[in-house]
C-alpha cells in the first residue's frame, strides 16, 4: 500500500499511489489512514487521481477514513477517475463529501507544501 | 486472442462464440488476490467487445463485487473454493453465469441491496453494504439458483450493443 502525504499550514494531502483501492487492500489503507492522519489538521484531502477502480469495500474504506476523523475534521476527495466517481455517484455518497475536480484545484488557493514524505504499508 | 493463465487457477479457457462474439470461461480458488487476476484476464478477453470506458468500467465493478461476495460470504466459513464464471456477449450486452460451491444465500435470495439514507450523519455512515446495490443496479435479468450444494448466479451486463463488431 502506497500513501504520500504532504503537510501545508491548514491541511494535509494524502495521495494514494495504488492502481486500485478494491477488496484485497481495503482494510491496509483504512488502518494505514488511521495512523497517517491521527493528528491531521481539519481538512484531509484524499487524492485518487491514481486510482483507476474502487469498489464498494474500497468506498466503504473511504468512508471509515472519514469517520475516523471524528466531528471536528472533514475529509476531502480530489481527482476522482471516471469509473471511481461513478461508484460515489450511484451510492449517492459524493453528497457527504467534498469532492475536487483534480489536486490543483483544491490546492489553488493555497501555497506550497512544506514536507513531503512517502509511506510504504 | 490469448488469455494469460491465471496463477494458481485449475482451469482457464477462452472460445470465440458464433458470430465473432465473445464468450469466456474462468475457473479458479476464489481468493481477493486470484479475484484481482481474474478481473484482469476477464477485462483483457473482452477486449474484442471494444467497451467504451464507461461501459467497460461497469463490467470490471460488477463483476468484481460478484466475486468479492463469493470470496467473503459465501466461501467465509468453507475456506476458498472454486469459482466458475462463463461470460458471452449476447445482443443485449454481457450474459453472466457465476457458480460456486460456498455456502447458500440467506433466505435463498440475493440481497435486494437498498442505500442508505446519504442525510444521515457521517457517524451514522455505513462502511459496508454497497455491493448488491451496484450489483442490483447496474445489471438485469438476475437470477439466483441453489442447486444441490452449488449457488448460480446470473445476470446480464446491458453493455456495448451500440457498438459495431468487426472481424479481426
Amino acid at each position: 500500500m502506497q500513501l504520500d502525504t504532504a503537510h501545508y499550514d491548514e491541511f494535509m494531502v494524502v495521495s494514494v499511489l495504488e492502481d486500485r483501492l478494491d477488496a484485497a487492500i481495503a482494510l491496509d489503507f483504512k488502518d494505514a489512514m488511521r495512523d497517517l492522519t491521527c493528528e491531521a489538521p481539519p481538512r484531509v484531502i484524499l487524492d485518487l487521481s491514481k486510482v483507476r477502480f474502487l469498489d464498494s469495500s474500497g468506498l466503504g474504506a473511504v468512508i471509515g477514513a472519514m469517520k475516523q476523523l471524528g466531528a471536528t475534521r472533514k475529509l476531502e476527495l480530489a481527482g476522482l477517475n471516471t469509473a471511481v466517481e461513478k461508484v460515489f455517484r450511484l451510492t449517492r455518497m459524493d453528497s457527504i463529501f467534498v469532492i475536487h475536480s483534480s489536486l490543483a484545484s483544491a490546492l489553488a488557493t493555497r501555497g506550497p507544501a512544506t514536507a513531503g514524505q512517502a509511506h510504504a504499508y | 486472442m490469448h488469455i494469460e493463465p491465471i496463477p494458481h487457477s485449475a482451469e482457464l479457457t477462452e472460445e470465440r462464440g458464433v458470430g465473432n462474439s465473445v464468450e469466456l470461461r474462468l475457473v479458479f480458488p476464489c481468493t481477493q488476490a486470484n479475484v484481482r487476476r481474474a478481473l484482469a484476464s476477464i477485462m483483457a478477453g473482452l477486449g474484442a467487445m471494444r467497451l467504451s470506458e464507461d461501459d467497460s468500467s461497469t463490467v470490471e465493478l460488477v463483476l468484481a463485487e460478484v466475486l468479492n461476495n463469493v470470496t467473503e460470504h459465501a466461501y467465509r466459513d468453507a475456506g476458498p473454493g472454486m469459482i466458475e464464471l462463463h461470460l458471452k456477449q449476447g445482443d443485449a450486452g454481457l450474459s453472466c453465469q457465476v457458480i460456486d460451491n460456498g455456502g447458500g444465500m440467506p433466505l435463498n435470495t440475493p440481497p435486494q441491496g437498498s442505500l442508505p439514507n446519504p442525510n444521515r450523519p457521517l457517524e451514522m455512515q455505513p462502511e459496508g453494504g454497497f455491493g448488491w446495490f451496484l450489483i442490483r443496479q447496474l445489471t438485469s435479468d438476475l437470477t439466483y439458483m441453489r442447486c444441490s450444494s452449488s449457488n448460480i448466479l446470473s445476470f446480464r451486463i446491458a453493455v456495448g450493443q451500440s457498438v459495431s463488431r468487426t472481424v479481426c
